[in-house]
């Protein structure tokens, strides 16, 4: 029996990325981790459960296993002959991948789209809009006197956020949540709101508004109601007072923002806020990033292309405008006629109108799991875990890089994301004729 | 947590069904509706409807706003509108719940199969 211990591994669940795992191995077989979290630790215990070992086409009804080979040479047709492919995912593969995924979409002319269009790709135009003063997690760490989280909950989405880089975390200038203030803002009293000094019940779709008035208050403007939001204008001022008086002050939102109505423009009224607040003392905002490596989703395409997602090479050259080259948006206007799928599981993940047409046309999907996505695509290839079976760059969510390492074997004749992406762009460049 | 973890062990899985098929209620909506936690309930919107089961909040209180998992169940209901966004508009959406004893929750597969018209 081969034993070892790997100190140090990185989580592949959310986009806390924690790097201090201790993962247990034993005869190829991971058996424990420590320092994770329960999602994390789910992750890395089961992500070999309903897994692909082979490359498959649904023929009559059903899927048959076809040759890895055969599986390139269809899917580079398909991604050939289509007038509008869009290649989306992409948050729980590598950079190394995405890159080469960049490459691909610009050789057929299609759209390259990642998971942030559904979670913070309206955090991303808002920064468009607005700019934003952000830090790392590590400074956070070290220095916030007061944490607030706004339409999000990490004790349920990043477990151990809340512990290793804010409220509770031991810092050098701040020694743990008795050094600290925590407010939450959410629509329900949720188990992070439940160990807040302050918790605001913000009205459903009305953060806006709150956001507004709290810049109004901080801007010692006179407030000529007597409550925002279901929030009474007492309990604003008293934020906003407490917002100026900390020394280092950190918001951090979730999809509570960028998924309610408003979106961007929420995330407009949480920066603007924050510029405010740093006329008077210091203060930083940073979404709560969710899947993975999606930052480095955005991170890869916006170097390559100029922009973080949603962009579209049908003119033969990089486009960008969320809400006409964005996935959600193509596929409910039924506009695209192929789509390869990476690492995601859009099926289950967009609103039916969107998934309806994804299902419809030619679709190939990479990914590690049988998902809703695999069940109804035509092509389906198997892919290695980045982070557990193959090396690959990842980033966190407050953008510091980090090298995942390979525990352990993938599946005999499983490939990673970046072997079978190089495949697909060799062979579609051959079948473009283009050198 | 119970929908990351129950994701993690398999989207097949009936742990991620018992997780995410799922609409939760705050406890005083539960009652004057007359619905009992673990009974089958309809949500419909503007956009699509769906059964799953009825569950307790654990994060009441939030009265008149059912809280439904991001997932396969909450995708067949929700608007596909982005507001020049990209964004779908997932939260925030108005909704009609009704009792459903008699109704089946669809499972993953007869999901997909409805999604992709029985490709």
């Amino acid at each position: 029996m081969v034993e070892k211990t790997i100190q140090d591994a990185v989580c592949t669940f959310c986009g806390c990325c924690c790097d201090n795992l201790e993962v247990k191995i034993k005869d190829e077989k991971i058996v424990s981790v420590r320092n994770s979290c329960a999602i994390s630790m789910s992750k890395f215990l089961n992500y070999d459960r309903e897994r692909l070992s082979t490359p498959m086409e649904r023929k009559n009804g059903g899927f048959e296993e076809i040759k890895f080979e055969d599986a390139i040479e269809k899917t580079a047709s398909i991604l050939a002959n289509a007038k509008y492919p869009i290649l989306y995912g992409w948050s729980l593969t590598s950079c190394e991948a995405i890159e080469i995924g960049v490459e691909l979409a610009e050789l057929v002319g299609g759209v390259i789209d990642n998971t942030t269009t559904t979670c913070h790709g309206p955090s991303i135009i808002g920064v468009h809009d607005i700019g934003e003063s952000s830090c790392t997690l590590g400074e956070v760490r070290h220095r916030a006197d007061l944490v607030v989280y706004w339409g999000c909950n990490p004790v349920h989405a990043h477990p151990l956020h809340m512990s290793r880089y804010s409220v509770q975390s031991k810092g050098r200038f701040r020694k743990g949540r008795k050094d600290r203030k925590l407010v939450v803002v959410d629509v329900r009293k949720t188990d992070t709101a439940k160990q807040a000094d302050h918790f605001i019940q913000v009205a459903p779709n009305q953060d806006y508004e709150l956001l507004s008035a709290l810049r109004t208050a901080v801007k010692m403007g006179e407030i000529e109601q007597d409550s925002i939001a279901g929030v009474p204008v007492e309990t604003v001022e008293e934020i906003a007072e407490l917002m100026i008086n900390c020394e280092f002050g950190i918001i951090f939102y979730g999809l509570g923002l960028t998924m309610s109505a408003g979106k961007s423009r929420n995330i407009d009224a949480a920066l603007s806020l924050v510029r405010e607040l740093n006329n008077k003392t210091k203060f930083l905002i940073m979404p709560m990033r969710g899947h993975f490596n999606v930052t480095g989703a955005n991170q890869v395409t916006a170097w390559q292309t100029g922009y973080p997602f949603a962009v579209d090479f049908s003119k033969g050259y990089p486009r960008y405008n969320p809400g006409d080259t964005s996935a959600v948006d193509i596929l409910a206007r039924g506009e695209c006629d192929a789509a390869l799928v990476v690492a995601s599981d859009p099926v289950s993940n967009f609103p039916i109108a969107a998934s309806r047409h994804l299902s419809r046309v030619p679709l190939v999907t990479i990914d590690p799991h049988v998902t809703p996505t695999t069940l109804a695509s035509d092509i389906v290839i198997p892919s290695s875990f980045v982070g557990i079976e193959r090396p690959g760059t990842v980033y966190r969510m407050d953008g510091v890089v980090l090298l995942t390492r390979k525990l352990v074997e993938p599946p005999k004749g499983v490939k990673s994301d970046e072997d079978i992406l190089s495949a697909i762009l060799r062979r579609t460049t051959e079948l473009k004729g283009v050198a | 947590m119970g929908q990351g973890r129950s994701k993690e062990i398999g989207k097949l899985s009936d742990e991620y069904a018992k997780n995410v098929g799922i609409c939760e209620f705050d406890p005083e909506d539960l009652k004057s509706l007359q619905i009992s936690s673990g009974q089958n309930v309809r949500v419909t919107t503007n956009h699509g409807t769906v059964v799953v089961k009825a569950a307790l909040s654990t994060q009441a209180p939030h009265r008149g706003l059912i809280f439904m998992p991001y997932g396969p169940w909450t995708s067949m209901i929700c608007d596909p509108e982005t507001h020049q966004t990209g964004m779908p508009s997932l939260k925030g959406i108005e909704a009609e719940v009704t009792a459903a004893p008699e109704e089946r929750i669809l499972t993953l597969r007869e999901l997909v199969a409805y999604i992709s018209g029985g490709k």
